[in-house]
């Protein structure tokens, strides 16, 4: 039973009390976006089948799509100074011309204040994200949620893993690496110190180890997920 | 939905509550069956055969007794694999893990029963079912072509005899010849595979037959990884391939089996060989269960339970669940989920969060290899999308190469995960 309560009080500082199913976060309520859209965004610009370009050029594609692409619209110079810049529109970028147009671009043509409030900025950025490509059918394309941000804490050495937990996270690594330990392209990971694991994985989630994959994995582990998983492995010879 | 899933609550009460939970299920061991014996199928009747150690009875349906992968058969088509290399047997999940594997047809699914009926005449009982049959095509897709056809025109996208006889057409191809490919409508298995594939007849007629061409018509403005092919197509194949989006007509075709023609917006083109990826749908047994909703199986992302049933799990291409493309990797990490909620649901065992994982690398050239990646988290509503990357084009030829390398582990890695 001892473990069972360590378990225990591990999920309650994971997930906290108030967390039910979720574990993503979605970027805001789409129905309240559309609503706030129609309000605010409407007389200017189009989406959806069909859009066009009005005052503002239609927002079909917007994101992850570079600034300023379209030819058929004449943007403001300091648009086309941000596209030579190499802007993107992404969620970062678009909630921040939300917040407040000319704090992210100078000269902008978009005659509009701002959105001071995160939640309205959030639903109309959920509403038009159904209106650029489905990662579903191209994976590369922009996220549809928000994940959790893990900070690196001074603490994290000092945490006991959950082999348990760390069994049913491994699940997520061996569909590349090998429990068997065999060596065909991809890394073995199994039967490392503990320490090493846990400082290497940290360094892929901090983004100083350089691989893409792992980076991405190790994202958005948790500092007791890290140390689970560097439990169960370290249980193989 | 009033689903009585034992996902994780938070609080210690929810805790103690879901663990102490007395088992719902009648006398003698639960039972699970599995149909397709795929990337989701087997990977999940194995873990959940591993992970009960014998509390569950495991049952997988699969027609096949050799499986071959969908992954890596367009590297077969390439001549960098032989086909043999992308078969697997069942003979480890029964002899290790204890898995009564039945080679036949699931023909009928009754609910209420809760029974599955096989096209040799026997009848499984499951008290949870687990439904991973990949994909069928829509019938009439692409006007002209038909399943008779799909040996003058192949369409190759369930590997195989399929996949043996587009290689055989492609290097059976008159000196000059052209090859064409009509791509698929979104959602398809493998969003990269067509254009992986294209890549692959180019590479084999660069060698063999370099003065062929290769015409691609395409429904979709933008596929996975454009930017990626069409630099790896210019670097590699300058010249030999046409892509006709549809702005330019590619998703205005018909295709002539007998004449061995293609009409792309009304402009005739005699062709030696024709790759026919139809429109696709899942696998014809959700339908039959009556647990689809337009093409596919809507699921819960927390557990891939049916949202019309809370017996039947999907998996896999068959399923629609949100942000995940349709691919071995996806499958094989949804499998994992459920085999965490049947087992959930079905024994004592921890069940946590459901997390998600996939990544496709796609083969351009010689050691040419990239890649695109995502996590995923479960909401209320889908599997969402919370993070990614993709290769960058312009990338040097040494991270290129560690890429295909990276890919061959990957297939090592996954198919023993899958078989054992």
């Amino acid at each position: 039973m001892r473990r069972l309560g360590g378990v225990i009080l591990a999920w309650g500082v994971l997930f906290g009390a108030a967390q039910a199913e979720e574990t993503a976060t979605a970027i805001g309520d789409t129905d309240r976006g559309e609503r706030l859209f129609q309000q605010k965004c409407g007389s200017c610009h189009m989406v959806g089948e069909g859009a066009k370009h009005g005052t503002g050029p239609h927002l079909n594609n917007i994101f992850d799509r570079k600034i300023a692409q379209f030819g058929d619209f004449l943007y403001s110079e300091g648009i086309y100074r941000a596209r030579r810049d190499g802007m993107v529109w992404d969620l970062d970028n678009l909630d921040a011309y939300l917040t407040n147009p000319k704090v992210l671009v100078s000269g902008t043509n978009m005659d509009f204040r701002g959105l001071a409030k995160p939640e309205d900025r959030g639903d109309i950025l959920a509403f038009l994200r159904g209106y650029s490509s489905s990662p579903q059918d191209i994976p590369e394309a922009a996220p549809t949620a928000l994940k959790q941000d893990e900070e690196l804490s001074p603490e994290i050495l000092a945490i006991v893993g959950d082999p348990d937990y760390g069994e049913y996270l491994s699940t997520e690594c061996t569909t590349c690496h090998q429990l068997t330990g065999d060596y065909d392209g991809i890394p073995v990971i199994t039967g490392w110190y503990e320490e090493d694991f846990v400082l290497a994985m940290h360094a892929y989630k901090r983004k100083l180890r350089p691989h893409p994959v792992m980076q991405m994995m190790a994202s958005r582990l948790s500092d007791e997920e890290i140390a689970a998983l560097a439990a169960y492995f370290g249980t193989f010879e | 939905m009033t689903f009585n899933r034992r996902t994780f609550l938070g609080t210690g009460v929810a805790v103690a509550a879901s663990l102490s939970a007395p088992m719902v299920m009648g006398a003698g061991k639960p039972r699970v069956v599995v149909i397709g014996g795929g990337a989701g199928g087997a990977t999940a009747a194995r873990y959940i055969a591993k992970g009960s150690q014998g509390a569950i009875d495991v049952t997988l349906v699969e027609p096949t007794r050799s499986y071959y992968t969908c992954f890596f058969s367009n590297l077969y088509i390439g001549g960098f694999r032989e086909l043999s290399s992308i078969a697997h047997s069942y003979g480890k999940l029964a002899s290790d893990y204890g898995i009564n594997v039945v080679h036949d047809w699931a023909v009928g699914i009754d609910r209420d029963a809760k029974t599955v009926s096989l096209a040799g005449g026997g009848s499984l009982p499951y008290d949870r079912l687990i439904l991973s049959p990949g994909i069928d095509f829509v019938d009439g897709a692409v006007p002209g072509w038909d399943v008779s056809a799909q040996n003058r025109m192949p369409h190759a996208y369930k590997a195989g005899s399929q996949s043996e006889l587009l290689k055989a057409q492609i290097e059976a191809m008159p000196q000059g010849g052209t090859f064409a490919m009509v791509a698929p409508p979104n959602p398809f298995r493998c969003p990269p595979g067509p254009y992986e594939r294209i890549s692959m007849v180019a590479h084999v007629l660069k060698e063999k037959n370099p003065t062929a061409k290769i015409i691609v018509a395409d429904p979709k403005p933008k596929f996975s990884k454009m930017a990626l092919f069409q630099e790896g197509w210019g670097n590699h194949y300058d010249g030999m391939i046409d892509w006709i989006g549809p702005d330019f007509g590619g998703g205005n075709v018909e295709v002539n089996p007998d004449e061995m023609t293609v009409s792309i917006d009304g402009e005739v083109t005699k062709v030696d060989v024709c790759n026919v990826i139809p429109a696709m749908k899942a696998g014809r047994i959700c339908e039959l269960a009556g647990i689809t909703e337009g093409n596919w199986a809507p699921v819960s992302g927390h557990t891939m339970q049916s949202r019309m049933d809370e017996n039947i799990h999907v998996l896999g291409d068959a399923c629609a669940q949100g942000d995940m493309p349709k691919s071995g990797f996806s499958a094989n990490s949804q499998a994992k989920v459920a085999a965490m909620a049947v087992r959930g649901a079905l024994t004592d065992s921890k069940v946590f969060p459901a997390k998600f994982s996939n990544t496709c690398w796609s083969l351009i050239g010689t050691g040419d290899g990239v890649k695109v990646g995502a996590t995923y988290e479960a909401t209320d509503e889908k599997i969402a999308k919370v993070d990614g990357f993709i290769s960058a084009t312009g990338e040097d030829a040494e991270l290129r190469e560690a890429t295909f390398e990276e890919s061959l582990g990957w297939y090592a890695g996954i198919t023993s995960d899958m078989f054992g």
